[in-house]
């Protein structure tokens, strides 16, 4: 999260938008993202609608057992079909940035 | 006569115990959290030492101390290698398949959540405006 917003410029300068999506409640979020200095959006997804709807729910895996996401990343084109995902399959391991950037120049090597 | 001190034992005990407390350090940094190559490096260094010590105090006990000490310690650091590869290794990559996670080419789910501010944010929103999202589920602050 925290390389994505280094290189945030670099997606406005595309005019891709970054979101961030978890079970944390929007208070945490404001904390973290003012602590953190976050720009982009971070959303709120305690009831794991759209968590459920990518199917990236990890059972347990939070504390005391709580249900939360797993990492995963998606790239959306303007029409929202997906281009490029990445399903990490170490949670300590998740995209960074430049794969993100480097996914966007195959798909419009003109950088449009 | 008096033995000569085993520094080796010593040493590379602390050197394995920095390679455990050090990884909170190292996470920080990609090139050194996608895998953990300072902790692995200081584990191998720490417990070579170790073995350099052991060989020491079995080969020449007369001269050397530590079979005791430098058992218990070489266990200990076997015991903390072990379940740091156990963490690392294991634990950490029992990640769900997300089979049913969209696919290249597919739409995205909608979805319609509340941001930082309390603000109701769609898939919609965002991509209104824009040529494409980056949408990152991470497992969240706590």
């Amino acid at each position: 999260m925290r390389s994505f917003q280094q290189r945030l410029p670099e997606f406005e300068a595309r005019r891709i938008s970054v979101v961030g999506i978890s079970v944390d409640p929007p208070e945490i979020n404001r904390r973290q993202s003012q602590k953190r200095g976050y720009t982009f959006p971070l959303l709120s997804d305690p009831k794991m609608r759209a968590i459920r709807r990518y199917d990236v729910l990890h059972p347990g895996a939070g504390p005391k057992g709580a249900d939360i996401a797993r990492p995963a990343e998606f790239l959306l084109d303007s029409n929202g079909i997906v281009r490029w995902v990445n399903l990490t399959d170490n949670i300590v391991v998740r995209a960074r940035p430049e794969q993100v950037l480097e996914a966007l120049n195959q798909l419009s090597p003109a950088g449009q | 006569m008096k033995r000569k001190w085993n520094w080796p034992i010593w040493v590379g005990f602390v050197v394995v115990v920095i390679g455990l407390f050090s990884y909170e350090f190292f996470a920080r940094f990609p090139i050194t959290r996608d895998f953990p190559w300072a902790n692995v490096l200081l584990f191998g260094i720490g417990i070579a030492l170790l073995i350099a010590g052991l060989v020491r105090a079995f080969g020449r006990p007369q001269i050397y101390r530590g079979k005791i000490v430098g058992s218990i310690l070489a266990m200990i650091a076997v015991l903390v290698v072990a379940l740091f590869s156990y963490e690392i290794f294991y634990a950490l990559r029992q990640v769900p398949a997300s089979a049913g996670a969209p696919r290249v080419g597919q739409k995205a789910p909608d979805f319609l959540l509340l941001d930082q501010n309390g603000t109701p944010v769609g898939l919609g929103d965002l991509l209104s405006n824009s040529n494409g999202v980056v949408v990152i589920f991470y497992r969240g602050f706590w």
